[in-house]
This record gives C-alpha cells, structure tokens and sequence, in this order.
C-alpha cells in the first residue's frame, strides 16, 4: 500500500500510515489471522479517510478511527455468518481499544515480525514479508529492492499470507521459547533489508535511504521489547556504525573506500550511539554474530579516528566471525584482513581456497583479489582480469567508476 | 530459461562512444561487463547496435511503401544492444540485468525467448 495525500488531512493520513500502519496490521491480523485482507481493509480505511478528514477535520483519535473504519470493512467482506460469530468476539476488542482516548492500542508489531519469520514461511520471503506487514511497503517497491519482478514478488508475498492465514494454530503469538527460536530469523531479514538499502542505491541517496532507516527502525523496536537479548543491540550498533558513514561513501559520484573517506563526513552523535549499543550488548556477555560484526566496525572506525594501528585485533575478530558465520563475505573479510597483517600473498593463497563455482560471479571476491594483485605487484594481465569481472559483476555505478580508475592506475606501467 | 537482455541508451550515452574523454571509461564498463557473462558461461548470443542514426525503418501505410531514416520510434531511450542469456530463473536475468552499465542513464529490458512452436 502506498499513500499519497494532499493537504493538511493528506498529511495527517500519511503521518498515521507511517506511523500507525503496522500497528494497526498487527493488532488486526491477531483477530483476524487473513493479512490480505486485513490490508484490504486498512487500505480502505486510509483511502476514506482521505475524503472524510479534509471535510470533518482529522480526528482527535486517528488510529482508533483508521482502526474502527478497517474493523467494519472487515465485518462487512466476513459473508459467512460464521465467520463473522467468531471473528465479532475478537474484534469486540478493537472497538473496546478504539474507543480509549488516547488510545492504546497495544503494539504487535514485534510478534507480527516473528509471525513473518516462522519456519513454515520461506525464509527467502521473510525479509520481503516483514517490510510489507509492518512497513506498508508495495510488492513493486520491496520487488525492486530485492531485484524481483514486481508480479513474481507480489505471488510469494501472497502465498506466505495464505500459509498464515491457514495454518492455525501454528500462528499463535509465539511463546517465549518461539521467540528465542525465530529471533535469529527476525535479525537476519532486518538486516537483509538494510543491506539490499545499501546495494541498490546506485549513486541516489534518496532511493537508498528507505530501506536503510527503516531496518534501523525495526532494529531499535526489536532491542525494546528483547531487552534482555544482546543480540539485537548488536544488530542495532552494526547498522548505526555502517550508516553514520554513509555521507562519507560517496565523491563525485565515485565510491570511496573506509580508509580514504574524510573522517569530518562521518556522523559522529550515531558513531557514539552505535558504540553505546554495542557496549550494553557485550555486559551481557552473550557474544554472536551481529556483536562482532559491529566490533569490527568499531575498530575500523576507531583505527581512523585515533590513528591507531588495530589491524591484528581487526583479524582477531574476522577468525572469530567467521567461526561463527562462515559465510562467503565474512570470509572474504577475514582474507582482506589477513592481508593487511600478512601481506598479499598470504592474502592470494587464502583466496585460492574459496569454493571455485560459488566466487565465480561474486564480485566482492574480484574486488578484493584485483586490489590484492595490484598489491602484490602481479603481472598487467591478472590484475587487468580481475578488475573486469569485478566491473562487470558490479551494480553500482559509483562502484564501477571507482574500479575502473583503480584499474587503469594499476595497470598504467 | 533463456532471456534476452535488451540495453537501452539514451543519446548522451551512445555519443560517449566517439567521445575520446568518456570512451575509455564507456567501453571499460561494458566490455567487463560482457566479459563477467561469458566468465559465467551464460551468453547464447549477443551484439551491440550501431546508435538509431543509422537505423532505417520501412513498413507500409495504406498499402503505400515507406522507407525512413531512423528507428521505429523516437523514444529517449533508444536500444543499443541485446544479449541472449541462458539462467534457471528470471530472478537471475535480472540480477545480470541490473549489472548493465547502461543503468545510469537508460533502462534494460528483460524478455523471456519464445520457445520453439510445437511440432503438429
């Protein structure tokens, strides 16, 4: 669902929809278990308002009144009697709640997030699921993120909403040991979304900027109501570091490397937020994934501000990543690190052992190896090989012009 | 599956080609580009396109030949290239589609090939 409205009741239904959306999805699916059509409904129930308010006046109570209007579109689609019997009890509820001013309309939206990550649900449509149920975001614009036609994203988006809606009981309100069980998935799709905020930025801030705040956004609700979890914290230092540098990643349109990046660019309040984060994570003395992947961010970015050689504590923590996600990428890092302490070839040889098939398209991996060539002073032509599959493989074209300098210097004999 | 990547350019992007200062970096990107797809032994076909100045576009109206210089239509994107691609899905047409460097400027269209009619 997107909305646009004019006007200072235009602006109000927006500000609600932003605000409001995936609470009110929430707080409806739990009654009504059928996302499709509680969006149906809500959807609606924006649209009405936007004739409704800028001739009444916007309502003291917005979201009980979105609330209490989507309510009724639902009563009204239920045909059978039955139906209506059993979901009527459970929406009693919402009237109850909607009448309360202000209204208190408990927040879901953190166990609709663990409804999107169950097990039964493909765990490639969580991500995409979680931006739609609690963001409101379109299938074209969640489509066009994740490099999937709109049409192809709009049918798995349906059929994960069809397996909610009936399986049952499956899809009670996880316990506390379900929610133990699936908050890895919930991080995993949070910071999907914030990466594919990164690679599909394609030189245009503006575009970029959605995704990224927005899985900031689900990242600090997550820390708030699993506050005991040290986990999401330090998902939530992660994303605040990577994006408190944000300014500084680009230059005339070119792309600019941690090490070259003006310093002054950085945004230095969320670099302190992003280290508090990340310290009340590591009190709680429950080290992940997420926790050192922001510790290596940390150190990077401590290493610039302080001047202070850390890259064999930076390597340190890369082995520990990657004993803990050996991932293709963590491995990668973990190479590029070991290069700096060890020298390019240490570097080379450990590339050599990467899965062939799987490097074979994977640009990261031509990055870091042409810049390890040009560093080990290898010959024009291997250098020259891998900066073209690194170009060719890129997306970005703040990414390829920046390669393709690289290249040009490194070859220039 | 096999899908043609259809690369579409606006003017400013085909004159880079002739332009001494911004060849290097245009023909850079596309050759990397071109060499990365048969790096992953994809390509079926493919060929760049002269710019649509040196098209010639005939049909008939009202029963009257007509031959004219230039393409089909006057769009601000104009094609200046294919690929035909052989991937398992469209998720991967357009994960090689959304690496074209004609991205900046222009668009890339991605169109499932006809399968062969069946034999009767």
């Amino acid at each position: 669902m997107e909305l646009t409205g004019k006007g200072l009741a235009g602006r109000a239904a927006e500000r609600a929809a932003r605000q409001s959306y995936g609470r009110l999805l929430a707080y409806l699916v739990r009654a009504w278990r059928d996302v499709a059509a509680v969006e149906d409904a809500l959807a609606e129930a924006f649209t009405r308002a936007l004739v409704v308010w800028p001739r009444d006046g916007v309502p003291d109570n917005p979201d009980g009144w979105l609330l209490v209007a989507a309510r009724n579109k639902l009563l009204d689609g239920a045909r059978s009697a039955a139906v209506r019997q059993t979901a009527l009890a459970s929406l009693k509820l919402t009237t109850a709640v909607a009448a309360e001013d202000p209204p208190m309309i408990p927040d879901k939206r953190l166990e609709l997030m663990f409804v999107c990550a169950h097990p039964d649900i493909d765990p490639a449509v969580h991500t995409a699921l979680m931006l739609q149920c609690v963001l409101g975001l379109s299938a074209e614009r969640i489509g066009s993120s994740f490099l999937v036609s709109p049409d192809a994203m709009g049918r798995r988006l349906s059929r994960a909403k069809a397996r909610i809606r009936d399986a049952g009981t499956g899809f009670e309100v996880p316990d506390a040991s379900a929610v133990a069980g699936r908050l890895g998935a919930v991080m995993e799709a949070i910071y999907a979304a914030y990466g594919q905020g990164w690679d599909s930025i394609a030189s245009d801030d503006a575009g970029r900027k959605g995704l990224s705040e927005e899985a900031i956004w689900l990242a600090r609700a997550l820390v708030s109501v699993a506050p005991g979890d040290a986990e999401p914290r330090g998902l939530l230092a992660l994303m605040l570091f990577c994006e408190a540098r944000a300014k500084a990643r680009r230059a005339d349109l070119r792309y600019v490397p941690l090490a070259d990046q003006q310093v002054d660019l950085w945004d230095r309040e969320m670099i302190a937020a992003a280290e508090r984060a990340l310290a009340a994570a590591g009190a709680m003395r429950a080290p992940g994934r997420f926790q050192l992947e922001a510790a290596i961010q940390s150190a990077m970015v401590q290493s610039r501000l302080t001047s202070t050689d850390l890259r064999v504590p930076l390597l340190r923590l890369h082995g520990a990543l990657v004993s803990v996600a050996p991932t293709l990428g963590n491995r990668l890092g973990w190479i590029a690190a070991l290069s700096d302490v060890d020298g390019p070839q240490a570097g080379l040889k450990a590339l050599d052992e990467l899965p062939h098939q799987r490097i074979r398209s994977y640009q990261p991996y031509w990055a870091v190896r042409a810049h390890l060539l040009g560093r080990a002073g290898a010959g024009a032509g291997f250098i020259d090989e891998a900066f073209s599959n690194a170009i060719g493989l890129s997306t970005d074209a703040a990414t390829r012009a920046y390669l393709i300098e690289k290249r040009a210097m490194l070859t220039r004999q | 599956m096999q899908y043609m990547l259809m690369f579409y350019e606006t003017e400013t992007e085909f004159a880079k080609r002739d332009d001494s200062a911004a060849a290097p970096a245009y023909w850079g990107a596309w050759n990397a580009y071109i060499g990365a797809m048969n790096a992953a032994g994809i390509v079926l076909r493919g060929d760049g396109l002269l710019p649509p100045g040196a098209a010639t576009t005939v049909r008939v109206e009202d029963g009257e030949r007509l031959v004219q210089d230039g393409p089909v239509s006057a769009t601000k994107e104009q094609l200046g290239g294919y690929f035909v691609i052989e991937v398992d899905t469209l998720d991967d047409a357009l994960a090689w589609a959304a690496r074209s460097p004609n991205l900046a400027a222009g668009a890339t269209e991605v169109r499932p090939v006809l399968p062969p009619p069946p034999q009767v």
